[in-house]
């Protein structure tokens, strides 16, 4: 109340006009309409973070789920590398095929959840150490590496759809597509490769991996906002390249950019596993690929459960902030 | 533009066409050893020289390309049916079945399907068959691919079902399966074909990073993926350029089908 924004005078002396009677009346009523709007604001959006939590750990609950039971009804599964060792018998077989069986998939993932939210990650049996440290030393490796990774692509990418949906010249158009073709057409281990031979860092190729789909999306998206009427009349009305770009075509665009965002994250996990492999990188990707070739099913599957939940938030403030659906139509 | 599709389309073939023809144009069989010449260089005997096991390594890109042109279209077909059913049921019939399935669909987009590859990938038997390897490989890419595509389709099928034709055979009484399999699908046309031409190279590229992590076609079958693992040996690789056949193939096809797929694109 002591942001009132009218001091009424209440003194007898003055007998209140009807016009001031009608104003106070309608701040009173817009105070509470204010009041009641934030309240029911902040309950929505309570609700909606609540909301989206839950989902994004059902998500997750049947991500992990998905994810074991691929894995769990794999043909192999179970089956272990000693079994080949042909000075066993087959009762030393038989021994090695129980040990590896174990109570069936519900079981096993309960277990896994249950130890999970105990804190306790497992060990890794190919490597022989913690999953929990052997992620803590490696992830720093492979954030860096994601995170150089996307500054390149999106450094690269939007500049570039922003120079080709803006000039005329036909060069610039046909090289900046051209180049973008080529990194779309060449794998990531390869791109590793040549980063070797040619003695570039490998971290370079997360970002040549993110840059032409940034480039191919952002491009077609500014393309669309170039053509709408009011850029068109912006451009006829004479204003500057600069004021045209940032205030008349960017913005609409905006908010599928940011989806976008949340895409070439996904982007840069995927190809993390060919480039650190290959070019020797001690990341998440390497481990995987380790465990992998170990056939250490506990560390691979949480770390595709991590990265699932990295992902997924990284699309849920995407989501949040921006719109994916126009991009899909792009 | 059109120019360059019909080259490209013509490069496809002629690919194609050698491939199927391997059997007939190898001078060799993909696994024969010629134990005199290991890591032979290019020669009128060897066209691409040999591996370090002795295998002519023009033959294996022949028997190699036949594995990777014909498995990827294949896998590109089973994620392209998978994202038509449930990217038409989620536009088609919207509401909470729409909300569960893109659920779904943004779930499977945010999982690394490399990291659930390659862990399916490594559980197969140490003794699998090369060719159970190929089915199981690119089986895995086409189950795990459609996700993108049905959220593409999802937005068109609920756009098909604003339109006329729908509202009119639903007055005249058309069952919703009947309108979901004679009306939306057929309509659905382009954007599949779109979809199916776009999944192509992403397979073909794929298949190939999983060669090159030694996760991909078990030896000694070829595939695209599998030559290009041997190009880790830069010891080997420095001062032989025709080592890098392969991958130029392997660019060149999949540039070819991005040539085609951006009128697929303008098309649909």
């Amino acid at each position: 109340m002591s942001s009132w924004p009218v001091d009424i005078d209440t003194s007898p002396s003055r007998t209140l006009q009807l016009s001031e009677v009608d104003e106070v009346g309608r701040y009173c009523h817009l105070g509470a309409f204010h009041r009641s709007r934030t309240v029911a604001f902040a309950r929505r959006f309570g609700l909606f973070v609540i909301g989206y939590c839950a989902r994004l750990f059902a998500m997750l609950l049947i991500g992990g789920f998905l994810c074991a039971t691929l894995v769990r009804l794999s043909p192999g599964y179970g089956v272990s590398e000693e079994e080949l060792d042909s000075r066993l018998n087959a009762e030393s077989r038989q021994a090695l095929r129980d040990r590896a069986s174990d109570q069936g998939l519900t079981a096993f993932y309960v277990g896994y959840w249950v130890r999970l939210l105990h804190g306790d990650l497992g060990t890794a049996r190919s490597l022989r150490a913690p999953i929990e440290e052997l992620i803590r030393e490696r992830s720093r490796e492979t954030l860096t590496s994601a995170g150089l990774g996307l500054l390149i692509g999106w450094a690269l990418g939007l500049p570039l759809a922003i120079a080709t949906v803006m000039t005329r010249s036909a060069a610039i158009k046909v090289s900046a597509n051209v180049l973008a073709s080529i990194m779309l057409c060449v794998p990531a281990g390869v791109l590793a490769l040549l980063c070797i031979i040619w003695q570039a860092p490998g971290r370079l190729v997360l970002g040549l991996v993110v840059f032409p789909k940034v480039f191919e999306y952002a491009r077609k998206l500014l393309a669309r906002s170039a053509a709408m009427p009011h850029v068109i009349t912006a451009v006829a009305k004479g204003l500057s390249p600069y004021r045209i770009i940032f205030w008349h075509i960017v913005p609409p665009a905006l908010p599928q950019l940011i989806a976008l965002g949340g895409i070439s994250m996904s982007l840069v996990f995927a190809a993390a596993i060919p480039v650190e492999v290959v070019c020797d990188i001690p990341g998440l990707g390497q481990l995987a690929w380790m465990a992998a070739l170990g056939r250490d099913l506990n560390l691979l599957v949480v770390i595709s459960l991590m990265l699932t939940g990295v992902t997924l938030l990284a699309n849920s403030f995407a989501d949040a902030f921006g719109n994916r659906k126009p991009m899909e139509a792009a | 533009m059109k120019q360059l599709r019909t080259a490209a389309l013509v490069f496809l073939a002629v690919v194609l066409l050698a491939s199927l023809l391997a059997g007939v144009i190898a001078p060799a069989p993909y696994d024969f050893q010629f134990r005199e010449s290991f890591n032979a260089a290019c020669s009128t005997r060897h066209l691409l020289g040999t591996d370090a096991l002795g295998r002519d390594r023009f033959s294996r890109v022949l028997f190699g390309t036949r594995v990777s042109l014909l498995l990827a279209p294949a896998a590109a077909l089973i994620s392209t049916v998978l994202a038509a059913l449930i990217g038409g049921a989620a536009g088609y019939f919207g509401g909470r079945l729409q909300k569960v399935l893109m659920s779904a669909t943004d779930l499977s987009m945010a999982m690394p399907w490399l990291f659930l590859l390659i862990t399916v990938r490594a559980m197969l038997p140490l003794n699998t068959e090369p060719a159970v390897s190929v089915v199981i490989t690119f089986g895995l890419l086409g189950l795990l691919g459609w996700p993108a595509a049905a959220r593409v389709v999802c937005a068109d099928a609920a756009k098909l079902i604003e339109s006329d034709f729908i509202l009119h055979a639903r007055a005249m009484g058309c069952s919703e399966v009947r309108l979901f399999c004679r009306q939306l699908l057929p309509n659905l046309k382009p954007v599949l074909t779109a979809q199916f031409w776009i999944s192509i190279p992403v397979f073909i590229l794929a298949e190939a990073n999983l060669g090159i992590l030694g996760l991909g076609v078990v030896e000694p079958l070829p595939s695209w993926g599998g030559l290009l693992q041997e190009l880790q040996s830069l010891a080997l690789v420095t001062g032989r350029p025709w080592q890098f056949a392969s991958v130029i193939l392997l660019i060149a096809t999949v540039t070819c089908f991005h040539i085609v797929i951006q009128r697929e694109k303008a098309e649909s």
